[in-house]
């Protein structure tokens, strides 16, 4: 047996947990979907001091201010699920857990957002939490005293370059392009400290060790020559991934993975939204993914209503 | 004070204490961070589903956290959090920074099954 629903919402980051608020407060029925934290993203972030309204908050904070407002109109929760199947073309859109449990509804606003691309390399799995890091702020104190590689050239690679000198005593930052993707002032920051060395034009191959990090293998990739380097451990911000795979195929997407949405964040097949880091879109925030789940939430609503 | 629903150990003592109480125990010792929070909320989820566990945490940066932070199964871990699993006392399994739904329940039913 099947539970329906007026609106299902897949995923609870920013734009799912908006898409729900817009819903219920709407008094449509509506269930959230979501495979991770409640939070998505947001949980990701120590402070948020550009989110209008509200000076400085914790990620983990203003999350669990959405997920109250969304539960108190009425939204429907589950987190730490695994959807493995969808059928979506049909007027009644049907969605199936991996524990068997299937929830039916007449519109669907899919929010699954984006998560860090992996390095995809030999020994990254192995020697994560022992020698592998994607978050500074978290694991930068282990590192105290050590020499530690950096991958990426983006404005996270460069500022958590900076933050790690204050434990590291080396840091030395590896990038593919003989440029980076940063802002001139994250460039500067990074250039100017002495604690840090870069090698560019150039990747990771390997990461080695017996039971923590050890060495890492850089392929100097105008060259092809690679390299064995001593380091304690490794620290990777080379940008995000949408998380589209699951419905790959069954909507519109561009060759990156991102849903191809209109301005009302209607997607190719009727019934189904978009909204949030999945979507084709420039710029990837709280309050762009706040407005895309609002305006989803809308569109979705009168798309009932007609 | 981690901000979290479930059962905080605030001393060496409390975890003894919890440790002798019950037979599988499950503590994550973080702190408020983007590699933990994660970990709390799948141990909130499931807290019912495996009700023969005892699930707990720890905040990190307590003095008396020492316990979990030195012991000797906690060796070269380097990212956060830092989560036990006890069976009888005894550590069965301990793993380092985050970890999703289905690496946790692999491992209580792995180590837990009732
Ligand atoms: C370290 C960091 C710092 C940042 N700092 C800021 C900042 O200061 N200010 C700012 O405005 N923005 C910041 N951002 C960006 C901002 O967090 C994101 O743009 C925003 O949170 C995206 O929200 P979202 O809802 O689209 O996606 P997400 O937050 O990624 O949420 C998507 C949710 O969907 C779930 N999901 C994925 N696939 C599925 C599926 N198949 N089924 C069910 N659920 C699924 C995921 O588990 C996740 O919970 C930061 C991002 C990071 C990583």
């Amino acid at each position: 047996m099947a539970d329906v629903y007026d609106m299902m919402i897949v995923g609870a980051g920013a734009a799912g947990l908006t898409a729900g608020i817009y819903s219920s407060r709407a008094k449509l029925k509506t269930l959230i979907l979501n495979e991770g934290a409640v939070g998505g993203q947001m949980v990701l972030t120590h402070e948020i001091a550009n989110y209008p309204g509200v000076e400085s908050i914790s990620g983990y904070a203003l999350a669990n201010i959405m997920k109250k407002q969304a539960r108190d109109f009425g939204c429907a929760i589950k987190s730490n699920i695994r959807i493995v199947r969808y059928a979506l073309n049909d007027a009644v859109k049907e969605v199936e857990l991996e524990d068997g449990r299937v929830f039916r509804s007449r519109a669907v606003i899919l929010a699954p957002g984006g998560r860090p691309r992996p390095l995809g390399i030999s020994g990254e799995e192995k020697f994560k939490g022992k020698g592998i890091s994607y978050c500074a702020t978290c694991d930068g104190d282990f590192f105290t005293g050590k020499e530690l590689v950096v991958v990426g050239g983006g404005n996270s690679a460069l500022e958590e370059a900076v933050s790690l000198t204050k434990y590291a005593t080396k840091v030395t930052i590896v990038h593919q392009f003989d440029h980076f993707q940063a802002f001139e002032h994250a460039v500067r920051e990074a250039r100017e400290n002495p604690k840090i060395s870069f090698i560019m034009e150039s990747e990771l191959r390997e990461i080695k060790g017996a039971d923590n990090v050890e060495r890492v293998v850089i392929e100097h990739l105008p060259t092809g020559d690679r390299t064995e380097m001593a380091t304690d451990g490794v620290f990777v911000f080379i940008g995000y991934l949408p998380n589209t795979e699951s419905v790959k195929g069954l909507v519109a997407m561009n060759d990156r993975g991102e849903i191809v949405v209109d301005g009302a964040m209607r997607t190719s097949v009727p019934g189904i939204f978009a909204a949030g880091d999945g979507i084709v879109k420039r710029y990837r925030q709280v309050t762009t993914a706040v407005a895309d789940g609002t305006i989803a939430a809308l569109s979705a609503a009168e798309f009932l209503r007609n | 004070m981690l901000q979290t629903n479930l059962h905080e150990v605030e001393s060496a003592a409390g975890l003894q204490k919890l440790l002798e109480e019950n037979e599988n125990v499950m503590v994550c010792c973080g702190r408020m961070g983007p590699m933990c929070i994660p970990v709390y909320e799948v141990m909130e989820e499931i807290e019912e589903e495996y009700s023969q566990v005892k699930f707990a945490v720890m905040a990190f940066d307590h003095p008396e956290a020492g316990v979990i932070r030195n012991a000797p199964e906690c060796r070269g871990f380097m990212g956060l959090p830092f989560t036990m699993y006890y069976k009888n006392g005894k550590v069965v399994k301990a793993t380092s920074s985050i970890q999703n739904h289905k690496q946790v329940t692999t491992i209580l039913n792995e180590q837990f099954a009732s």
